[in-house]
Formats: structure tokens, C-alpha cells, sequence
């Protein structure tokens, strides 16, 4: 059997997946649940993102919002105010949250667990707080709005299924690269720094270099997220981008579990659905979500993905890949 | 090889190493010995370059090591074998070994090393895919030295090799240090509070004291030194 037959067989649950997902709107006729469907794809780019630092090079930070708003922002303000073509504000939300990171992480890095926490914490309130008051640069609290829609090299993404595909696009190639990127050399030191900093550190690796690649990146990809949010709504104020919606980034991984690629994904889907699907009951659902997510911590503290044994192999597109993680038990460090 | 000249570390406004002098020669077991807070880890963390002292010389193969990254310094041929083991405990042993290697390129010379570890040590290569934290301690340190080994280091820094181990296994680690010392020609500096078992394999051996080194000669002066006897070796 040829090997790429062989990687397809191996990989047909994801490949039966990406078939459904780029079947559903065909099929999903409601414009409602498509735009949620939108909605639960950006989130899982900014919990990929998350993941990268929560859950792979085990740096907590809590104020990812910050950079989400900061790529939103940028996106909208390059289009509206100076015209600028989609392709390039896009890009540019990446790289301007990903230059934000390299300015807070830089400093930061060198803080550890609670400290770091704190400083991402107050990093993302004060974006907030200069989103919502300069008003001159940034709209302040009435936001940005008629924002284009996204044009990608002559495709205008005009209808809500374009939009779709468009999010499904990007989500597909973050979640691509992200897997590329954790199991490289790279995802190697990041899961030794995680690990054990300091053994990492005696075998050579340059463990603050590490850290701040790490965050650049992370921040990269929350920019993007922002970006597609910008672009898909068309409409952006300070409010979305606020601590709770860190919180919520904080919660897909405790639900989903960090550390591999499928959790955020899991994560994302359920929770972003959740008070959608509990509408009816309107004045309760905020209390099912809340349940939803006391019960995993009960049942499955690791989140319901948490460990490696569910990483997601791309093999069909890289026939060197190692071997996924085999471990499957939970010590903490303090046990060995 | 190694030279330690009048070495003084601080951390902030402690003054953890008081003129510390030592060498290791080519080949040789060297122990260094003391109680608890007398500076053992503060030395070995200034050679591995994780503090930086103050004042002194550190000097490896004609190389002076103050100032240097711990990178370089594992490259310049320098690597531990760290206190408790410290293995990355949801990697798989064989990734542990791997990560031995982090600093060197040539994939098929880092193949060569695994396979000769798995003769060395066969528990890494019995244990090859298991989560390394799911191994006994012994299990551990032994993994942990062929991880050191990985790296093909010129001297090997081994911070209490027989920290929680069982007297069997304590023999059995120190068998193959002596081993690795006599058929490879590694140099090993060992670290151990465990003064009657480093002294039985070492050549030469110093005492620490509050930062200073208070004892230095051959393991089998110390081991007739009444001092020593009284203070390390639990002879009365």
C-alpha cells in the first residue's frame, strides 16, 4: 500500500471531520448556528494560542484578550481609517500583537507562576483602558464600526457561508501550523521547559529565548484571532475584549485540557456552544455553564482531552513525525 | 582539567563560597564532600555557570568558564548529572535521552550514543517509550547519567548520585561510575554528601565548610583522617 493511502487511513477520523465541517453549511441551513459556528472557529485559534503557553511551555498567562483586542483593533483601524487592503491589515494584527508580546515578554519572562499571571493580567486591563479611552485614536467606548468585510486576493467574502470558510480556512491553517510547530525541535524545549526548567537549562537549553519565542508566537496568532473577529462582525468595542473573555479563553483549556492539540479545539466547541444551546432557558444558562465546568474539574481535572496520548498527528503531510507522546500518567513534580 | 583558583560566590549579601580552589585532573574521580548549606551546590552551579562569582578563575581545558552561558559550557564538554534526578517526567525516556543531547546536530552520531546506552544502561532502552516519571528512583538515575552522557561530556558533575537510593542500588551506580571512569576515561567530579561511598571510588577528595575548603588529599588519607571520621564518616 502506498504511504500516503496508508497516512490516509490513518488519519480518516480527521479527514471524516474536515469533510463534515466543510459539509455543514451546506447542510445547515440557519444563519444563526453558522455564525456561531464562526464564533467557536476563532476561539479555537485563541485557545491554540493559549495553548502554546498554558499548555505546552507551561507559562500562565491570564490576559490573552489583551492581545486578541490589540489584533482586532489594529485589523479595523488599518481598513477603516486608512484604506489599507485586507491582506495587509490581517497580517499586520498578527505582527503588531506578536510586537506587543515581545514587549511585555521580554520584561516578564524572567517572572514565574503567580508573578507572570499577575503582569499578563495587568497588561491585558490596561489595554483595555487605552481602548476605551483615547477616544481620538481608538473610537473609545462607541468602538469601530462598518469594518469590510474580509477580500483575500480577489475573493470577496460577502455572505455568511464565504465568511465561514474563510474562518474555517484559517482556523485549518493555524491549527496545521501550530501542530507543525509543537512537535519540532522547538515543541521539544518548549515541553522540557514545562517540564523542568532547570534540567532543561543544565542540558543547554536557552530557556528565556524559549519563553519569549514562545509568547511572540502565541501573541501572533491571538492578533490573527482578532483579526477574524473583526472582519466577521464588522463591528469592535473595548467590551469584547475585556479579563472575562481571558477568563473564558482559561476555561475552554481547563475544559477541553491543555497540552495537546485536540483539547482547545473540544474545548472551544463545547463552551462556546453551551449558552447557545441553553437559550431558552435564558436566566440559567450562565449557571449550566458554570456546572458544566464544575463537574470536568470533579471527573477529569486534566480537562477531557488533558495528555498527550490524544495529540493529533498530521502524518499525512510529514512522514518523519515522532512518535506521539506515549505517556499517559499525571505526576507533579513534587511526587518524583 | 578542570581548575578552580580562589573562587568567590554571593548570593546578594551572603557570601556562599569563600576562596574555593580545587582540581580535577584528566581521568580522575574526584569527590567533593560536606554537610548540608556548606556550598557543594553553590560550586558546582558556579562551574556550570548558573551563578556567576564574584572573583576568582575557572578554568576548563586551557578555557576560562566565568561569564559563559550554561550552553557553552555544556559545550565546551562540561555536563550534570543533576541532584534528585530531575528527569522531564512526561517525556518518554528515550526523549529524555534525546534532550542529553539538545546542543549537538549530528543525528546519526546522537542514534550511535542511544544504542550504546541501552548496553550501558539496558533500562533505557527496556524502558525506551514509558513516561520517565513513572520509573523508580534508581530506574531515574540511571537515565538521568545516560542523559548526562548524551551530550558526550569530557567531565561528568554528579550533584549526590546516592540521594534516596537503596544501598543495593547505591553500589550499583557507583560500579558503573567506575566503569564509565575506567573505560572511557571520563572525568567525574562527584558531589556527595555520602562520604564513605565516594571516597571508596574517588582518587582525591575535599572537604567544604561554610564555603571553605577545610580538607584536601587522597580519598585514602581521608578516609584515616580522625577528623573526618568523626565529622563524615561516622566513626567514632
Amino acid at each position: 500500500m502506498p504511504q500516503i493511502v496508508k497516512n490516509a487511513l490513518e488519519n480518516s477520523p480527521l479527514i471524516l471531520f474536515l469533510a463534515a465541517l466543510v459539509a455543514a453549511p451546506f447542510v445547515i441551513s440557519n444563519q444563526y448556528v453558522l455564525q456561531i459556528m464562526i464564533f467557536i472557529g476563532i476561539y479555537v485559534i485563541l485557545a491554540q494560542s493559549l495553548n502554546l503557553l498554558n499548555g505546552y511551555i507551561g507559562l500562565i498567562a491570564i490576559g490573552h484578550a489583551g492581545f486578541y483586542g490589540i489584533g482586532a483593533y489594529t485589523s479595523a483601524m488599518l481598513t477603516v481609517d486608512m484604506g489599507a487592503p485586507f491582506e495587509v491589515a490581517f497580517l499586520a494584527a498578527g505582527l503588531v500583537a506578536g510586537a506587543f508580546g515581545w514587549a511585555l515578554g521580554r520584561p516578564t519572562l524572567r517572572l514565574e507562576g503567580i508573578y507572570l499571571a499577575l503582569a499578563t493580567l495587568g497588561f491585558n486591563i490596561i489595554v483595555w483602558l487605552v481602548l476605551l479611552n483615547w477616544n481620538g485614536f481608538t473610537g473609545g467606548p462607541l468602538g469601530i464600526k462598518d469594518i469590510p468585510r474580509p477580500s483575500v486576493f480577489g475573493w470577496e467574502v460577502d455572505t455568511r457561508i464565504e465568511n465561514y470558510f474563510f474562518v474555517l480556512a484559517v482556523v485549518a491553517v493555524v491549527v496545521f501550523t501550530m501542530a507543525r510547530l509543537v512537535n519540532s525541535r522547538f515543541g521539544r524545549a518548549l515541553v522540557a521547559i514545562r517540564e523542568d526548567q532547570l534540567a532543561a537549562a543544565a542540558m543547554g537549553v536557552n530557556v528565556t529565548r524559549y519563553k519569549v519565542q514562545a509568547f511572540v508566537i502565541s501573541a501572533f496568532y491571538a492578533g490573527i484571532a482578532g483579526a477574524c473577529y473583526a472582519h466577521s462582525v464588522r463591528y469592535i468595542s473595548p467590551d469584547s475584549f475585556t479579563m472575562l473573555e481571558s477568563f473564558i479563553l482559561l476555561a475552554i483549556l481547563a475544559l477541553g485540557g491543555s497540552g495537546n492539540m485536540i483539547g482547545p479545539i473540544v474545548g472551544a466547541a463545547i463552551l462556546i456552544a453551551i449558552p447557545e444551546l441553553f437559550r431558552a432557558v435564558s436566566e440559567y444558562r450562565m449557571l449550566l455553564y458554570g456546572l458544566v465546568l464544575i463537574i470536568v474539574m470533579q471527573v477529569r481535572p486534566q480537562g477531557l482531552f488533558g495528555g498527550h496520548h490524544y495529540d493529533l498527528r498530521l502524518r499525512l503531510f510529514d512522514r518523519r513525525q515522532r512518535k506521539a507522546y506515549r505517556g499517559d500518567v499525571f505526576l507533579p513534580p513534587e511526587a518524583m | 582539567m578542570l581548575e578552580l583558583n580562589d573562587v568567590n560566590t554571593w548570593y546578594g549579601s551572603v557570601h556562599a563560597l569563600r576562596g574555593v580552589s580545587l582540581s580535577v585532573g584528566e581521568g580522575e574521580i574526584v569527590a567533593l564532600l560536606g554537610g548540608n548549606a556548606c556550598g557543594k551546590s553553590t560550586t558546582m552551579k558556579s562551574i556550570l555557570g548558573w551563578v556567576k562569582p564574584r572573583s576568582g578563575d575557572i578554568v576548563f581545558r586551557g578555557e576560562r568558564l566565568i561569564g559563559k552561558r550554561p550552553s557553552q559550557i555544556v559545550d565546551a564538554g562540561i555536563a550534570p548529572v543533576l541532584e534528585r534526578r530531575r528527569m522531564f517526567p512526561q517525556l518518554t525516556v528515550r526523549e529524555n535521552l534525546m534532550m542529553g543531547a539538545w546542543r549537538r546536530r549530528d543525528s546519526k552520531g546522537i542514534a550511535e550514543d542511544i544504542a550504546k546506552m541501552a548496553e550501558i544502561f539496558p533500562v533505557t532502552a527496556s524502558r525506551a517509550g514509558q513516561a520517565a516519571g513513572t520509573l523508580s528512583g534508581g530506574e531515574q538515575q540511571m537515565v538521568a547519567m545516560a542523559r548526562a552522557l548524551m551530550a558526550r561530556p569530557k567531565l561528568l558533575i554528579m550533584d549526590e548520585p546516592s540521594m534516596g537510593l537503596s544501598p543495593k542500588y547505591v553500589r550499583t551506580i557507583f560500579d558503573l561510575i567506575v566503569n564509565l571512569n575506567q573505560s572511557e576515561g571520563l572525568s567525574i567530579l562527584l558531589v556527595e554528601q555520602n562520604a564513605n561511598v565516594a571516597l571508596s571510588i574517588a582518587s582525591r577528595g575535599y572537604v567544604l565548610q561554610t564555603g571553605v575548603v577545610v580538607i584536601a588529599d587522597r580519598a585514602a588519607a581521608l578516609l584515616e583522617n580522625p577528623l573526618m571520621q568523626k565529622a563524615y564518616l561516622g566513626i567514632a
